[in-house]
C-alpha cells in the first residue's frame, strides 16, 4: 500500500467524520448529566436539540451571548444568565459580583451599553443573612462599578438539602446606540482573534478556593464588567466583527463557535496566548488545558485583520487590557475546526471540551 | 515555566528532528510503539508528529488503564456501586468509560453516589466523614497508580477504617507488552517504554524485551523533547544493530525501581491468575488482587460481585487499535458512532486512549499541516 491510498483513506475517514459533526445534534442520554452544564459539546447539543428546538425564533437562532430587539428603532440586547458557583466566596470575588458582571459582559460583548439588571435569588433554608448581605453588598458594587441598577428582583426559599446555600439569576437588558452588527458567523479568513488579557484566571481560582486539591497558587478570579472595555475597541476599530465573553468552557469553546458560526478555519498559536505562570503551573498539574478554564472578565474580539494593530492598542490603554494579544486568525482552510500551532512547533485539533472537568464555575 | 519550558523548547526539537531524519535508511519504514497512553497524549496535544519523517510510524500501544478496563469489570462497579449505603470513588477518567448499561456519568444522573476523587486518600476521608456508609473505591492503573491503593489500603488498616474497601482492577505492564510481542499480527521495531510505571518498577522487567525479541527499550519521560530524544536513542539503536534498554527518563526513573513502593504493592496485593483484558482477552498473571491479610478491604469478597464476562460491543475495534494492528483512524466505528461524547470502546474515552488523542488533536492531514505550519510561520 502507498502512502497516497493510506492518505485517502484517511481522507474519506475524515470526511465521514466532517459529515456526523453536521447532523442535526440529538441527545441520547436518557437523564440530564453534569456534561450537560459544562459550556462544552454536552451543552451546545442540549441547546440545539431540546431549547432552540423547542423555542425557534429568528432572534434566538443566532445563539449569541444577548438577543438583538428593535423597539421603534432603538435596538435593545437582552440577556439572562443564573449563578451556582461553589463556593460562594472566592479570592477576587464571590457568587454576587459575578452575577452582575457576567450579565453585564453578555450585554457587553453584544455592543450594547448595559443599563437595567434583575435578580432573582433562590435561597436554601438555614443560609446565613450574613452571607446573604456580603452577597448584595458585592452585587451593588458591581453594579455601581459597571453603571446598571438592579431594577427588579424575585426571591424564593427552598428546603434544606434543595440547593447550595444560594443560587442567582439575572437577566439584563442594554441599549445598542452604536451602528453596529456583531456575531461570529460575520468572521471571515484574514480576520484577527484577539484576547484581552490573560486566559483561565477564574477558573482556576475556584478550582483551588474548593480545596479539595491541596494545591495553593496565588491567583485571583478575573471576574470584571466588560462594557468599558468593549466601549474602547468599538470607539478604535468600529468594524469588530464580534465580541464574546470566555466564560464555561473558556476560549476554546469560543474558537469552536467562531469556526462553526463562520464556516471558517480557525489557527491560534499557543506562544500567543497570555497565561499566568500560576495558572499554567496549575493546569499542569491536574492535567486541565487552560484554553478549556473559565475566564470571567476577558473578552474575545475578532477584528479584520488589517484593524488588529488599533484594536490591541485600544484594549491596551484600558486597565483591564493591558495584556491583550492577537492569539491567531480566521482561515480558509478546512471550515469548522480550530487548529494550534504548540509553542513546542507542531499543530493538532482545539475540539469542543467533552465532559466536565469542573462543574458549578459560575 | 521552569521545568517544563525547557522539555517543550522548538529550536531543540528541529535539531534533534534532523538528527531523526538522519539514521533513517532510505526504503526502510519503521514502528514504533509508545506503550504508555501518557505518551500517546503528549505527542498529540504537541503535535509531535509534525516533527518525524513519514517513513517513522509511532503505533499507540496498551498502557492506558482506563482503556484496558473490560465491560464485565465496569458492570461488576456499577452492581457495586448501587448497592445500598456505597459510596463508590473513582478517578475522573473512570467515569465516562461505558458498560453495558450505561457508565458511571449515567449511573450517577440516576441517583448513585459515585464521587470523583484525586487521590486513593480522598476515599479514605469519605469514609471517615460517613461512617454509616461503605465506601469503595474503584481501583485502577498501572504500577503506576497501585502504590497509592497500598499505601490507602495500609493506612486504612492502620486506622481500623471499616467501612472502607478498594474494588481491585490494577493490572500489570510487562504481560501485556509480552502478549503483544508475541501476537501474530505485529511487526514492531522498538518501544518506547512506559515512564511513569517504571518510576515504580524500574528498567529491568524489560531486559526480556531486548534479550529474547531483539528489540530495542528506551524508557522515556512525559515531555515532548523526552519522546523526540527517546526515540532518537532508539534509531540510533536501530541504525547500529543494538537491542538494548535504555534509561531516557534517568531524572525520574531509577534503575531498579522504587523499592518503598514496590514493597507497599507486595504488602497488600498479590497476582491473579488471570485477568481479562479490554480487546486483549485474558493474560495470565497480568493484575493484582488484594492479599487475603487483607480481606477486610477487599470489596470482591465483602459484597457479591456479579463477575459477568461482557463481549465487546461488535463494532469496536479497540482490541487492533490496542496491539497497534489498526490506526484510530482505520476503526469502523472511529468518528461517527464512537465519538468522545458517546464513546463506544475504552480507546476512546480517556484523554490517554488512542482513538480519543487521535480524535481531539490529531484528526487531520499531515500535508495539510505542513501547509499550515508553513502559512504560519510566513
Amino acid at each position: 500500500m502507498t502512502a497516497g491510498d493510506v492518505d485517502s483513506r484517511e481522507q474519506q475517514v475524515l470526511d465521514r467524520i466532517d459529515r456526523a459533526r453536521r447532523r442535526r445534534p440529538k441527545v441520547r442520554e436518557e437523564r440530564i448529566t453534569m456534561a450537560h452544564g459544562s459550556g462544552g459539546k454536552a451543552t451546545h447539543t442540549l441547546i440545539e436539540a431540546i431549547f432552540l428546538d423547542a423555542f425557534r425564533n429568528p432572534l434566538l437562532e443566532p445563539l449569541e451571548d444577548s438577543a438583538q430587539l428593535s423597539f421603534n428603532g432603538s435596538r435593545v440586547a437582552l440577556t439572562t444568565d443564573s449563578y451556582v458557583v461553589s463556593p460562594l466566596f472566592f479570592p477576587g470575588g464571590d457568587i454576587g459580583d459575578l452575577a452582575v458582571n457576567g450579565t453585564v459582559n453578555d450585554l457587553s460583548v453584544a455592543g450594547a451599553t448595559p443599563l437595567y439588571l434583575s435578580a432573582g435569588f433562590i435561597l436554601e433554608e438555614g443560609f446565613p443573612v450574613a452571607d446573604l448581605n456580603r452577597v448584595t453588598e458585592s452585587m451593588r458594587d458591581a453594579a455601581t462599578a459597571a453603571g446598571v441598577h438592579v431594577v427588579t428582583g424575585d426571591t424564593k426559599v427552598v428546603q434544606r438539602g434543595k440547593a447550595d446555600g444560594c443560587y442567582i439569576n439575572t437577566a439584563g437588558i442594554g441599549l445598542i446606540e452604536r451602528d453596529v452588527n456583531l456575531g461570529v458567523a460575520r468572521a471571515r479568513p484574514g480576520d484577527a482573534i484577539i484576547v484581552s488579557g490573560p486566559i483561565g484566571d477564574h477558573g482556576v481560582t475556584i478550582m483551588l478556593a474548593r480545596g479539595e486539591l491541596d494545591i495553593e497558587a496565588d491567583v485571583q478570579s478575573d471576574t470584571a464588567p466588560l462594557n468599558g472595555l468593549a466601549g474602547a475597541l468599538l470607539d478604535a476599530v468600529p468594524g469588530v466583527r464580534a465580541m464574546r465573553d470566555a466564560t464555561r468552557g473558556g476560549v476554546a469553546t469560543i474558537l469552536n463557535e467562531i469556526a462553526r458560526a463562520a464556516d471558517a478555519g480557525v489557527l491560534v498559536s499557543e506562544d500567543a496566548i497570555p497565561v499566568r505562570p500560576e495558572v499554567r503551573g496549575a493546569c499542569e498539574l491536574l492535567g486541565i488545558d487552560p484554553m478549556y478554564v473559565a475566564c470571567e472578565g476577558r473578552l474575545v474580539a475578532v477584528v479584520p485583520g488589517e484593524d488588529s494593530g488599533r484594536a490591541v492598542a485600544a484594549l491596551r490603554a484600558h486597565a483591564l487590557g493591558a495584556e491583550a494579544s492577537v492569539i491567531g486568525h480566521v482561515t480558509a482552510g478546512q471550515p469548522g475546526i480550530v487548529q494550534l500551532k504548540t509553542a513546542f512547533g507542531g499543530t493538532r485539533i482545539v475540539d469542543l471540551l467533552v465532559g466536565d472537568p469542573l462543574p458549578r464555575i459560575c | 515555566m521552569r521545568f517544563v519550558d525547557e522539555f517543550r523548547d522548538a529550536d531543540k526539537a528541529h535539531a534533534l528532528a534532523a538528527r531523526i531524519a538522519a539514521l533513517c535508511e532510505p526504503g526502510r519504514q519503521y514502528k514504533l510503539m509508545e506503550v504508555c497512553g501518557g505518551h500517546t497524549h503528549t505527542i498529540y496535544k504537541h503535535g509531535l508528529e509534525d516533527y518525524l519523517p513519514e517513513s517513522i510510524t509511532l503505533v499507540h500501544g496498551p498502557g492506558c488503564p482506563v482503556c484496558v478496563i473490560p465491560m464485565g469489570r465496569v458492570d461488576d462497579a456499577m452492581h457495586l456501586a448501587s448497592q445500598p449505603d456505597v459510596i463508590m470513588t473513582s478517578f475522573g477518567d473512570m467515569m465516562r468509560v461505558p458498560g453495558s448499561k450505561g457508565s458511571f456519568f449515567d449511573a450517577k444522573a440516576q441517583g448513585t453516589d459515585i464521587r470523583m476523587v484525586y487521590s486513593p486518600l480522598d476515599s479514605l476521608k469519605i469514609a471517615r466523614q460517613n461512617p454509616d456508609k461503605r465506601v469503595v473505591f474503584m481501583a485502577i492503573g498501572f504500577e503506576t497508580t497501585a502504590p497509592s491503593t497500598a499505601m490507602t489500603m495500609l493506612r486504612a488498616a492502620a486506622e481500623g477504617l471499616t467501612n472502607f474497601s478498594v474494588f481491585c482492577n490494577h493490572v500489570t505492564i510487562v504481560p501485556a507488552i509480552k502478549a503483544i510481542l508475541d501476537s501474530p499480527d505485529l511487526r514492531l521495531d522498538g518501544f518506547l517504554g512506559p515512564g511513569h510505571v517504571s518510576t515504580v518498577i524500574g528498567c529491568r522487567p524489560y531486559e526480556f524485551i531486548a534479550r529474547d525479541y531483539g528489540k530495542p527499550v528506551v524508557v522515556a519521560g512525559f515531555e515532548p523533547l523526552d519522546i523526540l530524544q527517546s526515540i532518537y536513542m532508539l534509531m540510533l539503536q536501530l541504525s547500529q544493530g543494538r537491542s538494548e534498554v535504555e534509561n531516557q527518563y534517568s531524572r525520574v526513573v531509577p534503575w531498579n525501581g522504587n523499592m518503598v513502593a514496590l514493597a507497599a504493592i507486595a504488602e497488600t496485593m498479590e497476582l491473579r491468575p488471570y485477568f481479562e483484558w479490554r480487546g486483549l482477552g485474558f493474560i495470565s498473571q497480568s493484575a493484582l488482587r488484594v492479599r487475603e491479610k487483607y480481606a477486610a478491604l477487599d470489596a470482591e469478597l465483602l459484597f457479591e460481585v456479579p463477575g459477568v464476562r461482557v463481549a465487546d460491543p461488535k463494532a469496536c475495534q479497540c482490541g487492533e487499535v490496542l496491539k497497534g494492528v489498526l490506526k484510530p483512524w482505520e476503526c469502523k466505528v472511529f468518528g461517527t458512532a464512537c465519538t468522545p461524547e458517546t464513546p463506544i470502546g475504552t480507546c476512546m474515552v480517556s484523554p490517554e486512549g488512542a482513538c480519543a488523542a487521535y480524535y481531539n488533536y490529531g484528526r487531520m492531514h499531515r500535508n495539510r499541516v505542513l501547509e499550515i505550519t508553513q502559512v504560519s510561520r510566513s
